[in-house]
């Protein structure tokens, strides 16, 4: 009778850690609409996809001020947003973190953050997390590449920025540019997903 | 009289311990630290695979980690634990840092060594990410902490946080698939 009970518990503690340990895969495949938000920037304007009247599109970046990789790619997406502002493909950084959970993340520490490094692109919080989970972002830096149609902002892309996180000079395959310039041309991009190494979005245990 | 034992070897071991710390006299201190600064080898994914990929008897957590990420940084004395206590039972851990590569020398190795740790530590610095992530596991996002457990007969990924209790279980399982 003892013999069986530490079965039946075995088995139990073996369900549960295999409920546990499943990975979280909710979020946006390529192809899926992407929510609008409403989500406060740096300047303390609230921000919404709809706002850009004129855009084609959206580089949405999950990115925060505490990750050594978010830390590596700050000019690379300035001269994203840059590059593509014009061309109606802003970027939209988007901060996932809970700033309870981490210290640095704040909006006041984004205002600062944004004026050292001179960002261009509206730089938001994600205040309640409501949003990264909805797009399935797991880490920092996160791009997701949405394209205006009549129905909506379509995901074209998910992932990186590049192939080279740590060399700005060596990067060989340029995802966001190239999916953007596809878009710009009217045709899908080659590459659609991406993975890279990253933070994990942090949030109050 | 155990517990006595253990106490007197305890102030042996301390005693010893504190003796070479406090009496530089006994020899050169920095020639000590040299000997004793851990190597951390790196590797590319072509070296990785093998050691993701072993078909002997033991049982292999490979903990992906960095000195800069904080859930990361909090498992890790779990992962030394198993490391203690499991090294004996056919487990092997490795823990697989992520650190940047010109970070090797002035950030990871001083994190090992002020942390002591005894797990086998190794240096990923492969950047093309995205060239070798699905590789490790189809299903790994590239968020960190994320491990590795398998054996040649069972194998599982875990894109989370780990705690000590988990890892016992989870290895427990993998130890009775031989």
């Amino acid at each position: 009778m003892k013999t069986l009970k530490v079965y039946v518990l075995l088995a139990a503690v073996g369900l549960l850690a295999a409920f546990t340990s499943k990975p979280t895969n909710d979020g946006y495949d390529v192809g899926n609409y992407a929510t609008d938000f409403n989500l406060k920037n740096i300047d303390g304007k609230m921000v919404s996809l709809s706002n850009f009247k004129n855009a084609k599109g959206f580089i949405i970046i999950f990115t925060c001020n505490t990750c050594p990789y978010s830390i590596a790619y700050e000019d690379r997406i300035t001269a994203l947003d840059k590059m593509y502002k014009d061309k109606g493909f802003p970027v939209i950084a988007i901060n996932p973190n809970d700033p309870k959970a981490i210290k640095g993340d704040d909006l006041k520490d984004m205002q600062q953050r944004a004026k050292e490094k001179g960002f261009t692109f509206p730089y938001l919080q994600d205040l309640g997390q409501k949003i990264y989970p909805q797009y399935g972002a797991t880490r920092t830096p996160h791009v997701y590449i949405l394209s205006k149609d009549k129905k909506g902002n379509k995901v074209a892309y998910i992932g990186a920025i590049d192939n080279n996180f740590s060399d700005a000079a060596a990067v060989t395959e340029r995802y966001v540019e190239d999916a953007v310039n596809a878009l710009l041309d009217n045709k899908l991009p080659k590459v659609t997903n991406t993975k890279a190494i990253g933070c994990t979005i942090k949030k109050l245990k | 009289m155990k517990k006595l034992w253990f106490i007197f070897i305890l102030i042996m071991i301390v005693g010893c311990k504190t003796d070479t710390k406090m009496n530089p006299e006994n020899g050169d201190i920095n020639q000590i630290n040299e000997a004793e600064k851990p190597f951390v080898e790196t590797y590319t994914y072509e070296t990785l695979k093998p050691l993701l990929n072993k078909s002997d008897d033991k049982t292999y957590v490979v903990n992906f980690w960095a000195t800069w990420c904080k859930p990361c940084v909090e498992e890790l004395p779990a992962f030394e634990k198993l490391h203690k206590l499991y090294a004996g039972k056919n487990v092997t851990v490795i823990l697989v840092s992520l650190d940047f590569p010109n970070q090797i020398e002035s950030r990871l190795i001083p994190f090992m060594i002020e942390n002591n740790l005894k797990s086998k530590v190794i240096a990923m610095v492969d950047t093309d990410h995205n060239s070798w992530i699905p590789k490790v596991d189809e299903s790994w996002s590239g968020a960190i902490p994320a491990t590795l457990i398998y054996n040649k007969n069972k194998r599982t990924f875990y894109e989370q946080s780990l705690t000590y209790k988990q890892l016992e279980q989870e290895v427990t399982n993998f130890l009775k698939t031989k």
